[in-house]
């Protein structure tokens, strides 16, 4: 007790204790395998209370130690070691993998946990040793490229940027494409206005494991948005022993890869006095100004975390504190982060109850810069300079062209965008096996996620815009969630079957709580608009049960059923039952191939389940509903204005989306695992689609409506592999990779109307209600619809002549056709790594295949109409103009499958150097320094700055910036 | 121990059992702040007018946030969906009166009339028009004698019900007989239809037809008396002026001629109401028509307002899209031009040897006569006839210059003039003398003088044109001129070639199935019973 007490008086006052020890026993522990250090091995001493674990580098030091004192290492996965201790001072200790073979990981599942080698669904579990390294803020950074069926593309290169995250692809048209994520047992909600990406505020330092559930019979157990697969989120703990010290930093600096070709000021100059009226010629300045290299800047970060861990056998807690500051290429635009992060696990009356709580906090203030200044540089006229000889900004004149664009840097300086948020995310889950039937155990799990973020952001007096001047916004969102699970294990061995039988059922209570406001204020009326303030809640409860059956310990079924009820539908529609059966045959334990010495691992997996979908855009979308108008919305009678009130649209039919998934996988390892891998094939058929597809005119109150319509196959087929061709004790050399085939076709849309299609996706830029995005029956979703070029004699695109595919004698909608999409055909990974003695050096590629980018920066701004658009002003243009030579502004020029470009891509990610530091300052501390770069190389055809945008569009993306970090690991 | 185990278990699963319960009840849930379901609605007595507004809104604004947000079409950008811009593009960009230079999807189209049932502007459109009549019809859904009474609703209030009642019924009449006007047939909804999910049946233009005549004679006694009712709500004359407007097209519609029923009602408008002429043209089209005298002559007007009406459709589109060129846009009272639509020497030639008709409002400088170049603004002449500034020269109420105050009008007395010309001309009623003083009263005012006056009606072919054209120079650009021509039947074929009619620079004849617009591909996907205009 007195332990505890102490434990927790160090927790409260992070103060180091000193050791008060008589003896000691320092030493290293190794993988027997390959000699590298092991950290995180338990050792204790046996029938004493304190132990400590390892260090990163493998070794550690016990106090107190008496001679004749058994010392036991512990490790999951590998065989537990015992010495006695005899006065030594040094020890070298080497654990084996448990059974030679599989490590035994235990991976989360939902509800519980299962050793990896028991696993029937298609589960990837990544620990630290397979991040990605470098400065990343994100969870999604972490894991990018690593795992087969994964694809994640970031949405831009500021930092804190959210990612587009697709596991086996996405199984709904209009419903969330997203997958749940779950951090430490709470699934958590996207983000919220202020911040950026979500996951930005679980501090990547503190994550000890991602586990990605992929198919059905994994995922079913969460039933509800469980359809797109899930992310299980897992934060380190604390191991009992002394408190430990990690400092965890880097510092980054971050420079700009490439920008958009266009027209230099000499370029500019030329064509406009070529193709130029005598109003426009006399409109090209004299200033030569690279708009591009103007905002962009070269940017640094900083990165630190403190960890504190430790306990005793009862209670054992870990602390983290990180701070990060990271700026973006453009100017002004950075991220900072304060982050919290607090683990505490009780383990009581003889490990019958263990109280575990978690606390994840951050605070994040955003500078948003103006986003706006991107497309602007590269359109902004380059003849002009930045400034007027009085100092201020240099802009066209309004009053006589009020459409000309703003200088970039008048946007960046003269209007700012700022977010700030603050989450919480939080849990006590208690468990406790019942004292007297210990195979029972009964867990409740009570967690929150509590957001409150706003944004806002002003316009300068000065700025030359009369209308704008001193102009504000502000919109303000809080989100208060909470969850209940109730759930009871049971356990046992069963001598008949060989195996063991396992049960889990219970309960499971969300609610989701979301209040916004936005407001907008013009300064010279000093009129605040308050365009929307509404609280929103959605429920979710569900009950749900598993059962698994281990026969023999090579035949293991997995049952689950959930049954799911949401808010989001009525009564009669609201709940769905979702079942998966998975089965796994462990081959290798099978007689006939157990003395198959080369064959070290071989399972065999079978999943089958059904997953819903409910995760539509809209709140309540089967209740009848009156919306009132905004003040600016109001209609008079006489001289009074109305607020007025419309019926809203609403679909009281409305059910689940189903997605049925069938998974065939092996599991295979040979030759003592050095080369092991999985093999996955699958295919996910959704039914009943959530579709946000026309109604029937004269029905509804809105031209549009969500129904249940259209069905949907997805297959892919997921290989990985790793492969360890070097193994001594100095030098090891791994090779791993991921490969992904993967595609997608709508089957049905709208029953007995094959031919229906609809335009679907972001309107591009360029003239208004333009969409290249089509959704049709028999092509994949988001499926490129476009006029066919027509080209001359030597292959140049011929200015708004096409084909007239449908030979009516008119190009007209009839003559598009599917050209292409942008998801890719295939998508891979692969990374190596290397040590040597002190020495470790890693690299990742990444890459894609048969992905096309509709290019809209070219489309936009690559035609004689962009550049010469009126007479009172000018814009620049991309150098594609000099190739096209685009004179035509018809619709159809932006339509034009010449836009559509192949943007396959192999991406060096990442490469690490790192040096181990070992028994400095007397060993007592530990470092670990290393150097690495991002995003250093990519090889594509694609014609834009970038071939990786997620859907499809290339709208001028912010660049994603070339980045070298140094960090410092120590610990003592 | 097994008994304690088993009432353990017992206990555990009626404590279940109870959580469970209460917690089902909470996938019940409402929202609260902007939005409300009926019945927390309807407890307010306000709400019933509040619901009237967005139906007279479902003209003017493009959803419930103005400029744009919460969209009451979607599919297109909002502005687009806009009833009275997608109207008036129907109605105008089709004819010899305008033409647009902008880039966005098909809007070409219209001018070269090669729309096809894929269009996603006539999309919009139908949409729009259809959402009027569902709004109308869940309005007198709601406002049921049984379901006020259920509600409590106070005498006083249930009689001032019965009239948004018939104005409900009257905007929806109107909506309808713009589809049987640019769609020809659609479903007829009403408040009796199913209120669950159905496909609806397709009703002709005939039966539409006789729909909205029925409607109209029925609302009539409901309908406020002339002059009466509230600015900008809807009286007994407009009642007359939308039957008066169905009968004259009935030959079209339905192939009956119904001039001499037209003629009937298009007198009691100008007959029995105190609507008067505005004694400047110009007046009509400012930001201030709502109060500098064009009250007076406006029958029905859509109400804007820089703002508190705030939409990218409406007179905002009609006062920002013609300003281009050299046009300077403090003259329009906003902060710069679209640089869009202009119009066609065909047009301009409807007032040549009439140099001192004000009516033109032709803007020359730095414009070209001939359009070489549709997507050119300065190739055709401007016309500067909706502007955002008052009678003194001031700008709207939006300081800011986006949006416009000014009022779009519908229906006016000027028209109805017109209309009695004409059938009096049609040979349907009426005298000489009243027709004759009819056109003089316009020209008195579009030259300011007498010196336009005619002495006698030209009749037979040359009159029907002399109407034709006069219609044009008196009400260009307010949304009447594609339904004006093809009633001539010059809209389609070769009896009238206009500048890039048919797609073609000199204009071309194009074929008479064109006299109606397709049913949108995207509402036939929606409603197999829909079904396609000939030759579609």
């Amino acid at each position: 007790m007195k332990s505890i007490l102490k434990k927790l008086l160090l927790l409260t006052l992070f103060l180091p204790i000193a050791a008060l020890s008589q003896d000691a026993l320092t030493g290293n522990v190794l993988d027997g395998n390959n000699s590298k250090p092991l950290p995180g091995v338990n050792v204790n001493i046996k029938n004493s209370s304190g132990g400590v674990s390892t260090d990163f580098d493998g070794s550690f030091k016990i106090t107190n130690i008496r001679m004749g004192d058994i010392v036991v290492f512990s490790y999951i996965g590998y065989k537990t070691e015992i010495i006695t201790y005899s006065g030594q001072k040094n020890v070298k200790i080497y654990l084996d993998d448990e059974q030679n073979s599989l490590k035994e990981v235990v991976i989360q599942v939902g509800y519980g946990s299962v050793k990896k080698k028991d696993a029937t669904g298609s589960v990837t579990t990544l620990t630290a040793k397979d991040f990605n390294k470098g400065p990343v803020v994100s969870v999604d950074q972490m894991i990018q490229g690593k795992i087969a069926g994964v694809q994640i593309t970031s949405n831009g290169g500021s930092p804190g940027d959210g990612a587009t995250i697709r596991i086996r692809q996405g199984s709904s048209l209009n419903a969330s494409n997203d997958p749940l994520y779950v951090i430490d047992g709470v699934p958590v909600d996207p983000g919220i206005e202020g911040g950026k990406n979500p996951l930005t505020t679980i501090n990547q330092n503190d994550i000890e494991s991602v586990t990605i559930l992929k198919d059905a019979s994994a995922t079913a157990i969460y039933g509800s948005k469980a359809s797109n697969g899930v992310v299980i989120i897992t934060t380190k703990k604390g191991k009992s022993g002394d408190l430990q010290i990690g400092y965890n930093g880097n510092f980054s600096v971050s420079t700009i890869a490439k920008t958009v070709d266009n027209l230099s000021s000499d370029q500019f100059r030329t064509y406009v006095n070529a193709n130029g009226n005598v109003a426009q010629k006399a409109l090209i300045g004299n200033s030569n100004t690279d708009w591009q290299k103007e905002i962009y800047r070269i940017a640094k970060g900083t990165d630190h975390n403190i960890t504190l861990s430790g306990g005793s056998e009862i209670l054992v807690y870990r602390a983290s504190v990180g701070f990060t500051d990271m700026s973006g290429l453009l100017q002004k635009d950075n991220f900072n982060r304060t982050t919290l992060g607090v683990n505490l696990i009780g383990k009581f009356f003889d490990n019958h109850l263990k109280i575990e709580l978690n606390n994840k906090t951050a605070v994040i203030k955003n500078d948003y810069s103006n986003q706006g200044a991107i497309g602007g540089a590269v359109g902004y006229d380059p003849t002009q300079s930045i400034y007027n000889p009085d100092g201020s900004f240099r802009q066209w004149n309004y009053s006589t062209a009020p459409l000309a664009a703003a200088n970039p840097l008048s946007l960046i300086n003269q209007k700012t965008n700022l977010g700030n948020s603050t989450r919480s995310i939080g849990n006590i889950q208690t468990e406790y096996k019942l004292h007297f039937f210990p195979d029972l155990k009964i867990v409740a799990n009570l967690g929150y996620d509590y957001q409150s973020g706003r944004s806002f952001g002003n316009t300068s007096k000065d700025f030359y815009i009369i209308g704008e001047q001193g102009n504000s916004y502000l919109n303000t969102e809080e989100k208060k969630n909470i969850l209940m699970d109730l759930f009871v294990g049971y356990k046992k061995d069963l001598k008949i079957i060989k195996g063991s039988v396992e049960f889990t059922g219970g309960y499971t209570y969300q609610n989701f709580d979301r209040k916004f406001l936005k407001s907008s204020t013009v300064f010279s009326t000093g009129v605040t608009t308050n365009e929307s303030t509404t609280r929103e809640i959605v429920n979710l409860q569900s009950v749900f049960g598993r059962a698994i059956f281990n026969i023999a310990d090579k035949y293991i079924l997995t049952a689950t059923i959930r049954r799911d009820g949401t808010s989001r539908f009525a009564p009669e529609f609201r709940w769905s039952n979702f079942p998966s059966v998975a089965l796994a045959w462990k081959i290798k334990d099978e007689s006939f191939v157990k003395n198959i010495t080369s064959i070290s691992n071989l399972k065999l997996r079978l999943g089958w389940g059904i997953t819903g979908q409910q995760n539509i855009g809209t709140t309540y979308p089967s209740l009848p509903l009156y919306l009132n108008s905004t003040t600016t919305a109001q209609y008079p009678f006489g001289s009074t204005y109305y607020t007025t009130v419309r019926p809203q649209s609403y679909n009281s039919k409305l059910k689940w989306e189903q997605t049925e998934t069938r998974n065939v996988g092996l599991d295979f390892g040979f030759f003592n695992n050095r080369v092991n891998g999985s093999i996955d094939l699958y295919e996910k058929r959704t039914t009943d689609l959530i579709s946000y597809i026309p109604n029937p005119a004269f029905f509804g109150f809105s031209n549009y409506d969500n129904y249940n319509i259209g069905s949907l196959k997805n297959q892919g087929v997921e290989i990985s592999a790793e492969i360890v061709p070097v193994k001594t004790n100095d030098l090891t050399w791994s090779i791993g990779g991921n490969i992904t085939l993967q595609n997608s076709k709508i089957t049905e849309l709208i029953p007995g109307a094959s031919n229906i299609g609809f335009p679907t996706g972001d309107g591009i830029n360029g003239g208004i209600g333009n969409q290249v995005l089509q959704n049709q029956v028999g092509y994949a979703p988001n499926s490129f619809y476009v006029f066919e070029q027509a080209y001359n004699a030597n292959g140049q695109p011929i200015s708004g002549v096409f084909i007239d595919r449908n030979g009516n004698g008119i190009i007209d909608d009839g003559d598009k056709y599917f050209f292409r999409k942008p998801s890719a055909d295939i998508f891979y990974g692969f990374f190596s790594n290397l040590s040597y003695k002190n020495w470790d050096a890693s690299m990742s590629w990444r890459g894609s295949w048969n992905n096309y980018i509709y290019n809209n920066v070219d489309s936009n701004l690559g035609w004689q109409g962009q550049v010469l658009v009126r007479n009172t002003d000018l814009a620049n243009g991309v150098t594609n103009l000099l190739e096209t030579n685009f004179t035509t502004a018809s619709a159809e020029r932006y339509l034009s499958d010449y836009y559509v470009q192949k943007a396959s891509f192999i991406r060096l990610d990442n490469v690490t150097i790192g040096y181990n530091f070992k028994k400095l300052f007397d060993n007592k501390v530990n470092a670990k320094l290393s150097l690495s770069g991002q995003n250093l190389l990519v090889i594509t055809p694609y014609k834009g700055i970038d071939p990786e945008i997620s859907n499809g569009i290339d709208k001028n993306i912010y660049p994603r910036p070339r980045m070298f970090t140094i960090g410092l690991n120590v610990n003592f | 121990m097994k008994k304690m185990k088993k009432n353990l278990l017992a206990i555990a699963t009626l404590f279940c059992i109870i959580i469970f319960n209460s917690c089902t009840n909470e996938l019940n849930t409402s929202p609260s702040g902007d939005s409300q379901n009926a019945e927390a609605l309807f407890a307010n007595p306000a709400s019933y007018k509040q619901f009237l507004a967005k139906l007279y809104a479902g003209l003017s604004t493009s959803g419930q946030q103005g400029p744009s947000g919460n969209p009451d079409i979607s599919g297109i950008d909002e502005g687009f969906s806009q009833y009275i811009r997608g109207f008036w593009n129907a109605q105008e960009l089709t004819t010899d009166e305008a033409i647009i230079a902008w880039n966005d999807a098909t809007i070409k189209d219209f001018h070269g009339q090669v729309w096809t049932p894929s269009d996603g502007f006539l999309a919009a459109t139908f949409s729009r028009l259809a959402f009027q009549v569902t709004n109308c019809n869940e309005y007198l859904r709601q406002t049921t004698d049984e379901k006020l009474s259920s509600r409590g609703v106070s005498s006083a209030l249930l009689s001032e019900i019965k009239t948004y009642r018939a104005e409900a019924r009257f905007l929806r009449a109107l909506s309808y007989w713009h589809i049987i006007d640019l769609f020809g047939g659609g479903s007829l909804e009403t408040e009796n239809s199913l209120i669950t999910y159905h496909l609806p049946e397709y009703a002709t233009r005939a039966q539409i037809f006789a729909f909205v005549e029925l409607e109209l004679n029925a609302m009539d006694a409901d309908l406020k008396a002339p002059n009466t009712n509230e600015q900008y709500r809807v009286d007994k004359a407009a009642g007359w002026m939308l039957k008066a407007k169905l009968l004259m097209n009935a030959k079209v519609y339905v192939g009956t001629d119904r001039y001499a029923d037209a003629y009937t009602a298009i007198n009691k408008v100008i007959t029995q109401s105190t609507y008067s002429i505005c004694p400047t043209y110009k007046n009509l089209f400012l930001a201030d028509n709502n109060n500098n005298g064009a009250q007076n002559e406006i029958i029905f007007a859509v109400a804007f307002d820089g703002l508190r009406t705030q939409t990218y459709g409406g007179t905002t589109y009609l006062v920002h899209a013609p300003v281009g060129g050299n046009m300077p846009a403090s003259q329009f009272g906003i902060n710069g031009g679209w640089g869009g639509i202009r119009t066609t020497s065909s047009f301009v030639s409807k007032f040549s040897g009439m140099t001192g008709d004000l009516r033109g409002n032709f803007y020359t400088s730095g414009q070209n006569l001939t359009i070489n170049d549709v997507a050119t603004f300065t190739d055709g002449y401007a016309i500067s006839k909706f502007k955002n500034v008052k009678v003194n020269g001031m700008q709207g109420s939006d300081t800011a210059g986006n949006f416009a105050d000014t009022d779009f009008p519908m229906f006016r007395l000027g028209d109805a003039y017109l209309m009695y010309v004409e059938c009096f001309l049609r040979g349907a009623g009426g005298s000489s003398t009243t027709a004759l003083g009819y056109v003089n009263a316009l020209r008195v005012r579009a030259y300011g003088n007498s010196t336009g006056n005619i002495s006698s009606l030209p009749s037979g072919t040359t009159g029907l044109q002399f109407v034709l054209d006069e219609r044009g120079r008196e009400l260009h650009w307010e949304g009447h001129r594609r339904t004006d021509l093809i009633r001539f039947g010059q809209f389609t074929g070769s009896d009238y070639i206009w500048p890039w009619k048919g797609n073609v620079p000199a204009g071309t004849s194009t074929p008479s199935y064109r006299d109606l617009f397709p049913i949108p591909a995207r509402a036939i996907a929606a409603n197999q019973n829909l079904q396609q205009n000939p030759e579609y």
